[in-house]
């Protein structure tokens, strides 16, 4: 017998999980559908960095909200999300990136969010092997690291104990009404979310996402090396730039006492093969900023992609072209942190009920005015 | 700084490597070979001062003094920044290593499966223990069980012996009537039945049981039994160490890097012993388990084929041919048996680097799955022991490699090039 849903969510990738978690809390009868693993996509490529950013009110209002949701969730994740409070430290190389460091203290605090302006000294002391020079830092200590892939995981398993079901197959066309999988089947439903990251547009043509490469290094284990999650503040002006590949020092430490070092940022590249001169590259300079880098031994590199809008924010509600089709995709680089407050903003409008923040500047509807204006 | 670019690399030292450096050098190619050992030989012309195989072993050493190949010890290739282009790693350097025509003899390396107390101290691989005390740790007076599967346990054993070890039992898992048709492989190969019955020889007195198998090692801090199985029975042996392989596999990892086709977990090669990538030749254990006669044959083929000499490579066919058969029975014989896909417990680990039991890995669906969600292959070692028991006990395809293919020094990835990839060669055009 064929079932209705009420919410067909393709795609198991952090967003689409915690999509299928928050319908199915809302009593929605959800089902997800994934063609390969649980959290096998952009998802399993990522750092795992819960951050609040600040480059437009739009984007911070949505990576704080879902900062502190994913806060509030920490004492129910299980040991293997491996949630770590590290806080980031922003960290200014020189005067010009201090002022930066000022202003993103003012930003932050005047909203509420705890930060604390470092000076050389106590930079020096909260991250002994950073190099000397640098001129100082911004600490912002609510920022926190996962393991993205297990988190999805959790949700996905969160999401089927309270009623969700999960469709393994590959969905080949979205209807208004229904899902067509690759084996011939249907599942019918009355809205249906697209939710694959960077291969949405497969289903929705006409989207404007981009790849966006990003190569990653982690180290063996080295225990008590590194407390924070240290990203440089040059990251703000080379992660805008969206024309040129980049790399920033990016580094994390994970639950295990490994390193991962990021981070590159790369339009245009489609093969997930390693650029031996983005890593070296990428490499090169988190062993300017931490020399002891160079000598530890590295595991194992790999690459993700991150899915980009235009203006950089993500897309989430009815597309443009068809109500009864939903998305919710576009993270870029910070669909980890923002798929909870993803979450809750889809269903918000679902089930009509009035969101946290405001929802205007992520849907899918704003891309239609940008063109009239571009 | 600027490398020359070689004609032909050979990765890897072993029969196979040293067979084709040799004559791929006496073409007049420029030959570099690289080792990640501080001496030639592979695992077994390493340091022997006791093989039947000696002679042989010194004039292939001798041939490759004489000849005008190079040699790079104490290097571990460990990725192919751009085609033709190869990185290598020592204790205190990196290099590139550029090339026209590369020749992959990376050997092989032993099969472990996980049955609970595998991970006890003093429990090795059957190599792993000889390895050991050739590096000097004494066995004199010691009780060993040699256990598991492949032609390499009598001649560990008898090695064990003859450095004073007290070898309590030798336990192949492979049945009697499976020897007794191996036994027939031996008429074409005259010289392999009299070395087996050589070996035999010294291993007189020691307890040789087929259809054996190990259950499960006890002790507390390090092993003190191993409980084994034979026909429905189970029996206890007391023993200071048990030396435990199950036979080997191919080192594939460099040639699937380069995008070589593998099947069956070896890489395929065509007549020239070629890969199916251009220009990448492989040949010894990667392209399937075949010992060391097949090795240095291979590692020929390969190197003439290499070196655009087509007629004298062919000459070898029928001698491979031969070596080939033999090393099929060979992995008929040792196959191994059904039962052995349930030695693990739940609770037995079967990812050493990163504690991940067998039951967690289990239950997921794929090898990328349980890599992801439970890290079991994610540790330093990226899989190469659990990986190849996890093929066996689940049978699942296991995939993707990414370089480094051996943990490096993060300095090391980030070298800057000072070389370009290798202009396209046309195949099988230069000379
Ligand atoms: C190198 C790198 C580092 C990053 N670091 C961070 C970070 O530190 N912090 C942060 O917040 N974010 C980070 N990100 C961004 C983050 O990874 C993504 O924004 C996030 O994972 C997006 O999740 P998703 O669920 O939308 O997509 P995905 O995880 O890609 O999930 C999409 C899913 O859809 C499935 N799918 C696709 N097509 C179909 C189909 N036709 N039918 C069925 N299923 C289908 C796929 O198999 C996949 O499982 C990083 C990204 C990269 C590449
Ligand atoms: C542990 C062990 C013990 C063995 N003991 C015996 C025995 O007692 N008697 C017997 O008849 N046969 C034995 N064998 C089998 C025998 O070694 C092989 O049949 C034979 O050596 C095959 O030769 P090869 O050249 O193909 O490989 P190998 O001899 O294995 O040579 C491969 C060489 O390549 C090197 N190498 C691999 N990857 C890289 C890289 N990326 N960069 C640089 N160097 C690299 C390895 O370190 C090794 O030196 C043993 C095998 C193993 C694994």
């Amino acid at each position: 017998m064929r079932q209705t849903f009420d919410v067909a969510i393709v795609g198991a990738g952090i967003v689409g999980a915690a999509c299928a978690l928050e319908c199915a809390q809302a009593e929605l009868k959800v089902a997800i559908i994934e063609s390969s693993i649980v959290g096998g996509g952009a998802t399993a490529a990522a750092m795992g960095h819960i951050v609040a950013m600040d480059d437009s009110e739009a984007q911070f209002s949505l990576t704080r909200f879902s900062q502190q949701l994913w806060n509030t969730l920490r004492t129910e994740l299980p040991r293997e999300v491996e949630f770590e409070l590290t806080g980031t430290i922003w960290v200014a190389a020189d005067e010009d990136e201090m002022s930066a460091v000022r202003n993103k203290n003012r930003y932050f605090t005047s909203r509420g969010v705890p930060a604390e302006v470092l000076d050389a000294a106590a930079l020096k002391q909260a991250e002994p092997n950073l190099r000397p020079g640098l001129v100082g830092a911004l600490l912002v200590p609510e920022d926190s690291v996962i393991y993205p892939p297990t988190a999805a995981r959790w949700l996905a398993e969160r999401a089927q104990q309270c009623g969700a079901s999960l469709v393994r197959g590959k969905a080949i066309r979205l209807r208004g009404g229904s899902v067509e999988i690759a084996d011939g089947t249907a599942i019918s439903s009355s809205l249906v979310v697209n939710a694959t990251g960077a291969w949405a547009p497969e289903l929705t043509p006409g989207l404007e996402i981009r790849k966006r490469k990003g190569h990653l290094v982690i180290t063996d284990r080295y225990s008590g090396f590194l407390r924070h999650q240290l990203v440089e503040l040059g990251y703000l002006k080379s992660a805008h730039s969206v024309t040129s590949d980049s790399c920033a020092f990016n580094v994390q430490p994970r639950a295990t006492g490994q390193i991962l070092i990021g981070s590159s940022r790369q339009y245009g590249a489609e093969h997930s093969a390693i650029d031996h001169k983005i890593v070296a590259g990428m490499l090169a300079r988190a062993c300017e900023y931490m020399p002891a880098l160079g000598k530890m031994a590295a595991v194992r590199c790999w690459t993700g992609f991150r899915a980009a809008t235009p203006d950089k924010l993500p897309l989430i509600g009815p597309s443009v072209t068809d109500q009864k089709i939903w998305l919710a995709t576009g993270h870029e680089g910070l669909g980890i942190t923002t798929s909870l407050g993803t979450a809750k903003l889809l269903v918000d409008q679902i089930v009509g009920r009035r969101s946290a923040i405001p929802i205007e500047p992520y849907l899918p509807a704003r891309g239609s005015r940008e063109h009239v204006y571009a | 700084m600027s490398s020359p670019r070689w004609d032909i690399v050979v990765v890897g030292g072993g029969p196979a490597g040293i067979a084709a450096a040799v004559r791929a050098a006496e073409t007049g190619a420029s030959v570099l070979l690289v080792d990640d050992n501080p001496s030639l030989g592979g695992q077994i012309w390493r340091g022997a001062e006791d093989n039947s195989s000696l002679r042989v072993a010194r004039s292939w050493r001798e041939r490759l003094k004489r000849s005008p190949a190079q040699v790079l010890r104490g290097f571990r290739i460990f990725d192919q920044p751009v085609p033709g282009v190869l990185l290598a790693e020592s204790a205190e350097s990196v290099r590139e290593i550029p090339h026209s025509r590369l020749i992959i003899c990376t050997g092989g390396r032993e099969c472990f499966l996980p049955f609970p107390g595998w991970t006890l101290p003093n429990v090795m691989g059957a190599g792993g223990l000889e390895a050991m005390v050739k590096s000097g740790v004494p066995v004199a007076g010691k009780s060993v069980v040699v256990a598991g599967t492949g032609p390499l346990l009598l001649p560990v054993a008898a090695y064990l012996r003859k450095r004073g070890a007290r070898v309590r039992l030798i336990a192949e898992q492979a049945s009697r009537a499976a020897m007794l048709r191996f036994a027939t492989a031996f008429a074409s190969q005259p010289q392999k039945g009299v070395q087996a019955i050589g070996l035999m020889w010294q291993l007189v007195g020691v307890p040789y049981r087929l259809g054996c198998w190990p259950v499960e090692a006890k002790g507390a801090g390090k092993v003190r039994a191993v409980v084994l199985q034979q026909g429905g029975r189970r029996f206890e042996v007391e023993c200071d160490y048990l030396a435990c392989g199950f036979h080997l596999v191919p080192n594939t990892e460099l040639a699937a890097l380069l995008g070589c086709e593998l099947r069956d977990g070896a890489v395929w090669v065509d007549d020239a012993q070629q890969t199916s990538v251009p220009n990448v030749y492989c040949a010894g254990e990667p392209t399937g388990i075949g010992g060391v006669d097949l090795a240095l044959v291979e590692g020929q083929i390969a190197a003439l084929a290499a070196t655009d000499k087509p007629r004298e490579a062919q000459q070898l066919h029928q001698l491979r041919a031969r070596h080939r058969a033999f090393a099929a029975a060979l992995q008929r014989a040792f196959a191994l048996r059904e039962e052995l896909r349930k030695l693990p417990c739940p609770d037995t680990l079967l990812c050493r680097c990163e504690d991940v039991t067998f039951h967690r890995v289990a239950k997921c669906q794929s090898w990328r799955e349980a890599k992801l969600h439970t890290r079991c292959g994610m540790g330093p070692c990226q899989g190469r022991v659990c990986g190849a028991a996890v093929e066996f006990l689940l049978r699942w395809n296991i995939e993707s490699v990414r370089p480094p293919l051996f943990e490096v020094r993060v300095e090391s990835i980030a070298i800057e090039l000072t070389v370009g990839p290798t202009p396209q060669v046309s195949q099988g055009a230069e000379g």
